[in-house]
C-alpha cells in the first residue's frame, strides 16, 4: 500500500513538473495559485529562525505550525536502520531503531547501573533474585504490562525470546547472550527463573541492555529457525514487531526512514511527550552533525565520528550540544608477538613464530614512551576523546589509577640503547637489521592522521615505519580466505577501537589469554589478534575467573589491566567519547557507554 | 522489423546471462562480511557470526550460489536482502518512486533546457549566447557532483537556509503546502543533477545541429524563400535531432541506476543510494538484484534506441 501511493505521488509529482512551466506561461491563472503555495513556506521556515533566540522561544511561539512541529521528534543518522527486530540486526543503528518500540527487562543509564524496564527490580544477591552459586538468576516482571496490540506481555514472552534467540537455526545476532542459558522457567505469569548451563558470574547478561529486547511469542511464535528469514509472515513481522515501550511503529522504510507514533497502550502513556518519532537515515557523519548544530532540521544526530577540526566549528555554531561521556571504547595499538614476515609463507603471523624484536619489553617499552598520545588528542579528537593509559576503562571502577603514559623521548630512546639497538642515523640497526614497522589500520581520516603522527614520533627514536591502510569492510570483517584482516594481523602493528560490551570484564580480558591466540588452526578467529601469550598472565585470569564476589573481581579486574599495561602486551592511546548532538531545549539524550544513545527516549522532551 | 527485434531478444538472453555471471562472480570474490559492524563486539563472537553466514548460505562457493541464484530468478524470485531480511525486489521497489521523482524529473528538466540552448547556439555560432553556453556547458560539465551538491548545501541549506538539508521520504502529499515542502527538497539535487546533464546534451545537440546546417537541403529551403524560423525549425531541428533522441534513449537507463552520489550527499531514498548501501555492507542479493535490471535495461534501451532510429530515420533498414 505504501508502495502504491508513493508511485501515485510520483506520477503526480512528474505531471505536476510537466504542468508548472505550463502554468507559468499562461499568466492569468497562474498568480492566483501560487500565493497558496507560497504562504505556508515562511510558517516552515519559522521554527529553524525559533531556536535561534533562546529566551524568547521556550513555551509560545503562538503559531499553530510550530506548536506541531514540536511534538515530532527527528533523529538522524547517518546509517540507516534496516530492521526492527533486534534479534536479527546487522549494526547498532537497528538495535537502535529496535529499542525504540521493544524494550529489555533492564538498560544501563549513563553512570552504567541497570535500570528496570520490563522487569518490577534488578535481582541481587541482597534481595535473592541472583543465586548465591551464580547458577540461577529469577526476574520479577511489571504487572499491567501490556503490548502495543492490547495483549498482556507475560513471562511467556521472555521465554520465547530465549527460544528464538538461542536456537541453532535462526541467524540470531544476540544469540551468544543467550546461549548460556539451559532453561527459563515461568514461576507465575509474572516472575521468571533462568537458569544457566554452568555458574555465570554476570547474571546480566542475558535480557539486559540492547540485546535484551523482549519480543511477543504471539507475533513471532512460527518464526523460530530459518523461516525467520524466509517466511513472508515473519519478514513483515521483522519489519514492523508489536512492542511495549512509549512508541509504536507507523512507517518502515528500509534503509532509510522509520516513523514511530504513541503507544496508547503504554504504561505511562500520558507522559509520552512527541506525538510523532522520525529516525531518517543516511549521508555522512559531518552532514548529520550540521543538521543539529547548523540548520536545526534534526533533534539529535547520533555518533558524530567527524575529525576535530571539522567538527568543532560546527558545534559551535551555537544550536546543539555535544553529548559525549562514558567510553566507546579505547583506540589502541595492537603489538604482533608472533612474526608476521612474508618469507615465512604458511608459518606467518603463527604463534610459534617469535617476532624478532617486539617480543622484547625494552623495544615495546621505547614504542609506548615514544608516542606521543597528547598530540593524537587534542590535535585530531578534541571533544570526541581523551589521552588514556588504560585498556580496560568502563565502569569507571575498574579503570586503573595505578598506570602511567607520558611522552619520553629519551627514555626510549635509552630503551632502545640498551636493547642493543645503535643509532647511526636514520632507522636503529641491530646485527646488521634496521628496525622497521609495518603498521596498518582501516581507511578513515582520522586514523591516518593518527598514523602520521605516530610515524613521525617513532622515527624521532628512530624506528622506521611503513604505513598501511585497509578498508574497514575487509580490515574488520574476520574473512579467513583474505590477508589484510585485523585477525591474520600480517603485520608488525595496528590499530583500532575495541572496549567491552558489558559491566562485566571478564569477556574482554579473556581475550589477551594464551586459549585465544589466533592462528590458522583456529582460522584467525580466537580473538587474541596480538598472539599476546603470557603463563603469568593466564594464572592471574583464571582466579579471577572463578572469583563471585563483585568487589574482589572488580579489584582483580585491575590488576590484569595494570598486567598488561606494564609487560606492554598492547599500547591503548584514546579513550574514545564519540560523541551524539542534540539540538539545545531538547531534554533527556544522555551518553551511555554498554547501551543504546536512545536507551531512555520514553521520557525524551522538548 | 519484427524478424530484427525477435533477433535481437534472443542475443539478449545468453547476453544477460553472462553478464549475472560476471557480476556474481565478482561480487563474491570481493572481500567483505555483511556483520562486519559487529567483527569486534565480544557480545557478538566470531562463532554467532559464521552461523548467520551460514544460514545466508555464504559458507557455499560461488558457482553453486549462483547456480540456486539463477534458478531462483528465473522463477520470480530475487531473494532476501541480508540487512532486512525481507525479499530484494520489495526494498528495490520501494527505492523506485525517489529516483523516479528526482533523477528523472532531473533528466527531464535537462532535456527541456539542452535542446533549446543546443539549437541556439548552432544556429548563432560564436555569439555572445553561444559563448557564453559552451562556456556555462564546460563548467557544468565538468565539475563533479560532490562539488556542485556540497557547494550547493553549503550555500543553500546552511547559510541562506533556504532548502532542507535532510530529504524526507515521508512527507504526505494533501496540500499546498506539503506539495511545496516536497518541491522544495528536490531543488537542491535536481539542480545539481541538472547542470550535468544539461552539459553534455547541449553540446551534442550543437554539433549535431552545426553538421546539418552547411547541407545542401538547408540551402535550397533557403532559396525557397522559407522564414529562417521555418528553415530551422521545420527542416535542420528535425533531422538533427536524431542521434540526439538515440542518446537520450540510451540515457533512460541511467534514471533506474539512480545517481549514487548525489542522492548520497542529500540523503536521497532511490536505488543509487541503496546500491551503495548494499555494497558497504556486503548485502549481495540486493546488490546484484539492482546490477542486473541495470543490464536489462541497458540491454531493452540499446534496442529502443535502435528501433527508434530506424522508425525515425527512413535511409535505416533493419532486416
Amino acid at each position: 500500500m505504501q508502495i502504491a501511493s508513493s508511485w501515485k505521488r510520483s506520477a503526480a509529482l512528474l505531471a505536476a513538473a510537466l504542468l508548472l512551466p505550463l502554468l507559468v506561461a499562461c499568466g492569468g491563472a497562474a498568480p492566483a495559485a501560487e500565493p497558496t503555495a507560497a504562504e505556508p513556506t515562511a510558517a516552515a521556515a519559522e521554527p529553524t529562525a525559533a531556536p535561534a533566540e533562546p529566551t524568547a522561544a521556550p513555551a509560545e511561539p503562538t503559531a499553530e505550525p510550530v506548536a506541531e512541529k514540536d511534538s515530532t521528534l527527528n533523529i538522524l543518522y547517518w546509517q540507516a536502520p534496516t530492521i526492527l527486530n533486534p534479534h536479527l540486526a546487522s549494526g547498532t543503528k537497528d538495535f537502535d531503531a529496535a529499542g525504540v518500540i521493544l524494550e529489555p527487562l533492564a538498560r544501563y543509564n549513563e553512570k552504567d547501573e541497570l535500570v528496570p524496564y520490563l522487569a518490577e527490580e534488578i535481582p541481587t544477591l541482597a534481595n535473592g533474585g541472583v543465586a548465591a552459586d551464580s547458577m540461577s538468576v529469577t526476574w520479577k516482571l511489571k504487572k499491567g504490562v501490556k503490548w502495543s496490540d492490547g495483549s498482556d506481555f507475560t513471562a511467556e514472552d521472555v521465554i520465547f525470546t530465549w527460544q528464538y534467540a538461542s536456537n541453532e537455526k535462526t541467524p540470531a545476532t544476540t544469540a551468544s547472550n543467550y546461549n548460556g542459558i539451559a532453561n527459563i522457567e515461568a514461576v507465575d505469569a509474572n516472575t521468571v527463573k533462568i537458569t544457566w548451563k554452568a555458574a555465570n558470574p554476570d547474571p546480566y547478561v542475558a535480557f539486559v541492555s540492547y540485546s535484551g529486547q523482549v519480543i511477543q511469542k504471539k507475533q513471532f511464535e512460527k518464526c523460530i529457525g530459518e523461516v525467520s528469514m524466509t517466511d513472508a509472515a515473519c519478514q513483515a513481522a521483522n519489519l514492523a514487531p508489536v512492542g511495549t515501550n512509549a512508541y509504536m511503529l507507523k512507517e518502515f522504510k528500509p534503509g532509510d526512514v522509520v516513523v514511530y507514533v504513541k503507544n496508547p497502550a503504554y504504561r505511562d502513556a500520558a507522559n509520552t511527550y512527541f506525538d510523532t518519532v522520525e529516525i531518517k537515515g543516511g549521508g555522512d557523519a559531518a552532514s548529520a552533525a550540521r543538521a543539529v548544530c547548523e540548520t536545526g532540521e534534526v533533534d539529535y544526530s547520533w555518533n558524530l565520528q567527524v575529525p576535530k577540526a571539522a567538527l568543532e566549528p560546527i558545534l559551535a555554531a551555537g544550536k546543539c550540544e555535544a553529548v559525549a561521556g562514558g567510553s566507546f571504547g579505547v583506540e589502541r595499538i595492537v603489538v604482533n608477538f608472533a612474526n608476521p614476515d612474508s618469507a615465512l609463507g604458511a608459518k606467518r603471523s603463527e604463534p610459534d613464530q617469535p617476532h624478532p624484536f617486539l617480543t622484547d619489553l625494552k623495544v615495546r617499552q621505547a614504542i609506548n614512551k615514544a608516542i606521543d598520545r597528547k598530540a593524537i588528542a587534542e590535535q585530531l579528537y578534541g571533544p570526541t576523546g581523551v589521552a588514556n593509559c588504560n585498556i580496560l576503562v568502563v565502569p569507571t571502577s575498574v579503570d586503573s589509577p595505578n598506570t602511567t603514559c607520558e611522552r619520553d623521548v629519551e627514555g626510549a630512546k635509552k630503551l632502545l640503547d640498551e636493547a642493543g639497538w645503535k643509532d647511526e642515523g636514520g632507522a636503529r640497526t641491530k646485527d646488521g637489521k634496521a628496525m622497521t614497522l609495518y603498521f596498518q589500520t582501516s581507511i578513515n581520516t582520522l586514523r591516518q592522521g593518527e598514523q602520521a603522527i605516530i610515524k613521525a614520533n617513532l622515527a624521532e627514536v628512530g624506528i622506521a615505519v611503513n604505513l598501511k591502510a585497509v578498508d574497514a569492510g575487509v580490515f574488520f570483517s574476520g574473512d579467513p580466505g583474505n590477508d589484510d584482516t585485523l585477525n591474520k594481523m600480517f603485520v608488525d602493528i595496528q590499530m583500532y577501537t575495541n572496549g567491552p560490551s558489558g559491566l562485566d570484564s571478564q569477556p574482554y580480558l579473556e581475550g589477551w589469554t594464551c586459549a585465544k591466540v589466533n592462528s590458522a588452526e583456529g582460522s584467525w578467529n580466537q580473538g587474541n589478534d596480538g598472539r599476546y601469550c603470557n603463563k603469568d598472565y593466564d594464572a592471574l585470569f583464571a582466579t579471577y575467573a572463578k572469583e563471585t564476589d563483585p568487589a574482589k573481581r572488580t579489584e582483580m579486574a585491575i590488576g590484569l589491566n595494570d598486567f598488561l599495561i606494564n609487560d606492554v602486551a598492547l599500547i591503548p592511546l584514546i579513550n574514545r567519547r564519540t560523541p551524539n548532538a542534540k539540538i539545545i531545549g531538547l531534554n533527556g539524550p544522555t551518553h551511555n557507554t554498554f547501551d543504546s544513545g536512545l536507551w531512555n527516549i520514553h521520557a525524551w522532551s522538548k | 522489423m519484427t524478424q530484427y527485434i525477435v533477433r535481437r531478444i534472443l542475443v539478449a538472453i545468453p547476453t544477460l546471462m553472462l553478464i549475472s555471471m560476471i557480476i556474481f562472480a565478482v561480487l563474491a570474490l570481493a572481500p567483505g562480511d555483511p556483520l562486519a559492524q559487529f567483527a569486534l563486539n565480544p557480545a557478538i563472537p566470531m562463532e554467532t557470526r559464521q552461523r548467520i553466514r551460514e544460514s545466508f548460505g555464504l559458507d557455499k562457493p560461488w558457482y553453486i550460489r549462483y547456480v540456486k541464484w539463477i534458478s531462483s530468478m528465473t522463477q520470480g524470485d530475487w531473494g532476501f536482502s541480508f540487512s532486512t531480511k525481507s525479499p530484494v525486489i520489495d526494498i528495490v521497489f520501494q527505492r523506485v518512486p525517489q529516483t523516479l521523482q528526482v533523477v528523472g524529473i532531473a533528466y527531464l528538466i535537462a532535456v527541456i533546457i539542452a535542446i533549446p540552448i543546443g539549437i541556439i547556439s548552432a544556429v548563432k555560432q560564436y555569439s555572445f549566447f553561444d559563448q557564453l553556453a559552451t562556456l556555462l556547458a564546460f563548467v557544468g560539465g565538468s565539475l563533479p557532483s560532490f562539488f556542485t551538491g556540497l557547494s550547493f548545501m553549503l550555500i543553500f541549506a546552511i547559510n541562506l537556509q533556504w532548502f532542507p538539508m535532510v530529504f524526507s521520504s515521508t512527507i504526505e502529499l494533501n496540500s499546498a503546502a506539503s506539495l511545496w515542502q516536497i518541491i522544495k527538497q528536490m531543488i537542491m539535487p535536481i539542480s545539481v543533477l541538472v547542470v550535468q546533464q544539461t552539459a553534455s546534451l547541449t553540446r551534442f545537440m550543437r554539433s549535431s545541429m552545426l553538421d546539418n546546417l552547411p547541407l545542401d537541403y538547408v540551402r535550397t529551403a533557403r532559396a525557397k524563400g522559407l522564414k529562417d524560423n521555418t528553415v530551422v525549425i521545420r527542416h535542420v531541428v528535425i533531422n538533427s535531432i536524431i542521434p540526439v533522441i538515440t542518446l537520450i534513449a540510451l540515457g533512460i537507463p541511467g534514471i533506474f541506476a539512480g545517481a549514487i552520489i548525489t542522492e548520497n550527499l542529500f540523503r536521497v531514498n532511490g536505488l543509487g543510494q541503496l546500491l551503495v548501501t548494499s555494497i558497504q555492507n556486503s548485502d549481495t542479493p540486493v546488490v546484484m538484484a539492482l546490477a542486473f535490471i541495470f543490464s536489462i535495461l541497458v540491454v531493452i534501451f540499446n534496442l529502443i534506441a535502435d528501433i527508434l532510429y530506424g522508425i525515425l530515420d527512413p535511409r535505416v533498414k533493419y532486416s
